[in-house]
C-alpha cells in the first residue's frame, strides 16, 4: 500500500492527552481502525517484518483457512535468526534449519510476497538492520514483527513491537491486530555522555536502574540532550533494549537526524512525497503539557561502561563497580539471585574488571550497525586480538559488510587478527552452530544474557562495543577508558 | 480454539523470578514448522540433563508435583516474544500459569493458545508456595467466569483482572483473528481515508 497521503488525518486526528498528546498518542490514534468494547483497539499496521523463525505457523494457520495475505507489499521478508555465518553460498548442513529456510521461501513463494530477501540476497540481514537502511522504517508508522526487538524502530519514531505468531498471522490476513492500549513513560536524559560511554551503557544502566521488569506494560519515550545528541544508530540500540525492562516499545521523537537518515534511502519517500510526509513527520513529537503515566529523570553524566553480572539484561552495573550483595536484593529475590550467580560462576560482593573472559561477539540488531564496527576498529587499530579469545565478528546485514570493506575498517581488523563473518543474528541466540561452549565467559553486544541464550551453559557478559573491543585485545574485563 | 471455564487442579511449583522464554523454550528447539511437540522440550536446560536424561532436582521431574496449573515467580514469560513458549505450556498441558506478574507479549500468546495467565498479589502467591510446600496434593481453583483463583488450602480467594472481550474469547473459545476478519469493511475504509 501507498500510504504517502495520510498526512492528513494523521495530522488532525484528536489526541486523546487532553490538553496535548504524547508522541505515543498521536500515531496510536492515527492507527485505531476501531474499537471493541471494553477490549483492545484495533490497530492498523504499516509496516511488518517477518523471518523465517515465527511465521512458518502462521503462513500455516492461512492455508487452513483458505486465506491470501491482505497487503503482501506491507510485508518485508529477511532470513536472520537460523541462518549460518559463514559458507551462505553453501546448502545450510543443518537439515531442521535448512527445511525452516526452504519453508520461509516456499511461503514468500505460494503468498506472492514481493519483498523476499532469502539468503545471498543483496538486501538479506537482520531483519531490524535492513529494515532502517533500505527505508522501509519511517517516522509515524506502525510497524510489528515476531520479534521482541523490534522495539529497534521507534528510534525513528514509530510505534514498533514484537508480537507472536497469532498475531503475525492476524497481520497477514488483515493489516490489523487486537492491542490494548499501553501505559506511557517518558524517560529523560539530561547533560551529555562521558568519554568512552556508549548508547549501550546509557540502555544497560537505565535497565539495572528500572530492572528486567520494571517498564512492563508501558511505551517508553526516550528524551533529554543525550538522546538528541545520538545518531540514528545510537538511538536505534536504545529503543532497541527498551523490551529488556518489559517494556511494550520505546520510541524517540524525529528530528533533523532522523529526517537525513531517513532521506534517500530505496524505500524513502521521494520528492514531492518527501515534502509532504517530512512537513507532516516534523509534527510527531509531544505536546507540551502533555501528560505521561510515569515520568523518569536520568543525569547522562552519572554513566560509565557497563557490563552485567547475571542472568537478566537488568543486572548491570558500572565495569569498575562491583556485584551487589546478597542482602542488597528483596527476600523474595534471593533463590533466583543467587542461582543466577551461580550459574555465572561469580560472588556476590565480587569485581570483575580484569577477569578472564573466552569470547567476544560483536553484532546483533542491537549492535550491528556500522558505527558499531567502527568504534570496534577504532580501537583495536594497531593492537592485537588476545591469544585466548574467540571473537565474532557479525555485521547485521551485507549493507554493513560492504561497508566495512569500503570504509578500510575490514583491512583494520584483519591487521589485528580479527576475522569477518557472514550477517545474521548469530551467537545473539545461538540457533545457528555459533554457540558460546559450556562454562565459557562471552563479552557480548547482544541484548540477552539469559541462561543458555548464547549455548547451552553458555555464561554471557552484556556491553558495548567499546567494552566489547577492549576485552578482545586484552583477553579480560577492561575498562576501555584506561 | 479450546474453551475455558473452571479448572481445579493441583499445581506444580516453580517459586524462580523472572523466567524468560529462553528458558521455557531454548532457541535451538525454534526450528519447527508447526506448533508440535514442544512441550518435550519445556525448561529443557532446566529439565534434562546433556545426556537427555532427567535432572532429579527440577520439579517437572518430581513424582510429587503435578497438575494442570503451573505457578511461578514475578515476572514470568518475559524476553523473547516467542510463541514456542506459549505452544510449550500448553503442549505439555499446562491451563493456567500463576504469577505476580508477567510480561505484556507472553500474555498475549498464551491467551490467544487458550492458556489463562492469572496475576495474583505478590502474598497470594507467596502463600500458595507455602501450601504447595506443606502438600503437594493442595490445589487451586481458578473460576473465569467469576474471575476468581481460590487456594483451597487455606480457603482464601483472589479476584483476578481479565480484559472482557478476552475473557469472552475464553468462555466462547473464539479467536481475535476471527474479530478481525469480521471487519474486513472497516479495514478497507480505513485505508481509503488514509490513500
Amino acid at each position: 500500500m501507498n500510504n504517502s497521503e495520510n498526512f492528513d488525518k494523521r495530522s488532525t486526528t484528536p489526541s486523546s492527552g487532553g490538553q496535548g498528546a504524547t508522541l505515543f498518542d498521536k500515531i496510536w490514534d492515527a492507527h485505531v481502525v476501531s474499537s471493541v468494547e471494553n477490549g483492545p483497539t484495533q490497530l492498523y499496521i504499516d509496516r511488518h517484518f517477518c523471518h523465517e523463525v515465527t511465521s512458518p505457523q502462521a503462513f500455516n494457520g492461512l492455508r487452513a483457512r483458505g486465506l491470501k495475505v491482505f497487503r503482501p507489499d506491507q510485508t518485508t521478508m529477511t532470513a536472520d535468526h537460523n541462518t549460518p555465518t559463514i559458507d551462505q553460498d553453501q546448502p545450510v548442513k543443518d537439515p531442521v534449519s535448512r527445511n525452516q529456510l526452504d519453508t520461509f521461501a516456499k511461503n514468500a513463494n505460494e503468498f506472492n510476497m514481493p519483498l523476499f530477501y532469502p539468503l545471498g540476497h543483496i538486501k538479506n540481514g537482520v531483519v531490524h538492520i535492513i529494515g532502517p537502511e533500505n527505508g522501509f522504517t519511517q517516522p509515524g508508522m506502525t510497524i510489528v514483527c515476531g520479534d521482541s526487538h523490534t522495539s529497534t524502530h521507534g528510534a525513528f519514531g514509530a510505534i514498533a513491537f514484537g508480537i507472536g505468531t497469532s498475531e503475525v498471522e492476524m497481520v497477514l490476513a488483515t493489516q490489523c491486530i487486537l492491542q490494548s492500549r499501553p501505559k506511557t513513560m517518558r524517560i529523560t536524559f539530561n547533560g551529555k555522555l562521558g568519554k568512552g560511554v556508549t548508547a549501550k551503557d546509557l540502555a544497560l544502566y537505565m535497565i539495572s536502574k528500572l530492572t528486567t521488569g520494571g517498564a512492563t506494560g508501558y511505551f517508553v519515550e526516550y528524551a533529554g540532550e543525550a538522546i538528541r545528541n545520538m545518531s540514528m544508530e545510537e538511538r536505534m540500540t536504545v529503543c532497541n533494549l527498551s523490551i529488556e525492562m518489559g517494556a511494550r516499545g520505546g520510541l524517540i521523537a524525529p528530528d533533523q537526524t532522523t529526517f537525513d537518515y531517513v532521506n534517500g534511502r530505496e524505500f524513502a519517500p521521494k520528492g514531492e512525497e518527501w515534502d509532504k510526509k517530512s512537513a507532516y513527520w516534523k509534527t510527531l513529537k509531544t505536546d507540551e503539557g502533555a501528560k505521561f503515566d510515569l515520568e523518569l529523570v536520568f543525569d547522562a553524566a552519572d554513566i560509565q561502561p557497563m557490563i552485567t553480572y547475571g542472568t537478566n539484561p537488568g543486572m548491570g552495573m558500572g565495569i569498575t563497580d562491583s556485584i551487589p550483595a546478597l542482602d542488597s536484593v528483596d527476600e523474595a529475590g534471593r533463590i533466583s539471585y543467587q542461582k543466577s550467580l551461580e550459574y555465572m560462576g561469580f560472588k556476590a560482593g565480587e569485581k570483575l574488571e580484569g577477569k578472564a573472559i573466552d569470547y567476544v561477539f560483536l553484532g546483533s540488531c542491537t549492535n550491528g550497525r556500522i558505527e558499531d564496527f567502527r568504534v570496534f576498529a577504532n580501537y583495536v587499530k594497531g593492537k592485537k586480538k588476545a591469544d585466548n579469545v574467540t571473537a565474532w565478528l557479525v555485521p547485521g546485514s551485507w549493507m554493513v559488510e560492504k561497508q566495512i570493506r569500503e570504509e578500510g575498517l575490514y583491512d583494520i581488523l584483519t591487521e589485528a587478527g580479527f576475522a569477518l563473518r557472514q550477517p545474521g543474528c548469530s551467537a545473539c541466540l545461538a540457533m545457528n552452530d555459533d554457540k558460546v561452549p559450556a562454562g565459557k565467559y562471552a563479552v557480548s553486544t547482544s541484548n540477552r544474557n539469559f541462561e543458555g541464550r548464547q549455548g547451552p551453559g553458555a555464561r554471557t557478559i552484556l556491553a558495548g562495543p567499546l567494552v566489547a573491543a577492549a576485552a578482545a585485545v586484552t583477553g579480560r574485563i577492561t575498562d576501555p577508558r584506561s | 480454539m479450546e474453551k475455558f471455564l473452571t479448572l481445579t487442579s493441583t499445581v506444580v511449583p516453580l517459586p524462580i523470578e523472572n523466567v524468560d522464554t529462553d528458558q521455557i523454550i531454548p532457541a535451538r528447539f525454534l526450528k519447527a514448522t508447526d506448533k508440535n511437540g514442544f512441550g518435550d522440550n519445556l525448561f529443557a536446560d532446566w529439565r534434562y540433563n546433556k545426556d537427555g536424561s532427567p535432572k532429579a532436582d527440577f520439579v517437572l521431574n518430581s513424582p510429587e508435583f503435578s497438575g494442570s496449573i503451573l505457578v511461578a515467580g514475578k515476572n514470568f514469560g518475559s524476553g523473547s516474544s516467542r510463541e514456542h513458549a506459549a505452544w510449550a505450556i500448553a503442549g505439555y498441558g499446562f491451563k493456567v500459569v500463576v504469577s505476580s506478574f508477567f510480561a505484556d507479549i507472553f500474555q498475549n500468546n498464551a491467551l490467544n493458545n487458550a492458556v489463562l495467565p492469572v496475576v495474583v498479589s505478590s502474598e497470594f502467591l507467596a502463600e500458595i508456595f507455602t501450601s504447595v510446600n506443606n502438600d503437594a496434593k493442595s490445589t487451586l481453583t481458578i473460576n473465569l467466569e467469576e474471575q476468581t483463583i481460590t487456594n483451597n488450602s487455606t480457603g482464601n480467594s483472589e479476584k483476578f483482572a481479565i480484559n472482557p472481550y478476552k475473557k469472552e474469547c475464553l468462555l466462547k473459545g473464539l479467536g481475535d483473528i476471527d474479530y478481525l476478519l469480521s471487519k474486513k469493511d472497516l479495514i478497507e475504509a480505513y485505508e481509503k481515508t488514509i490513500k
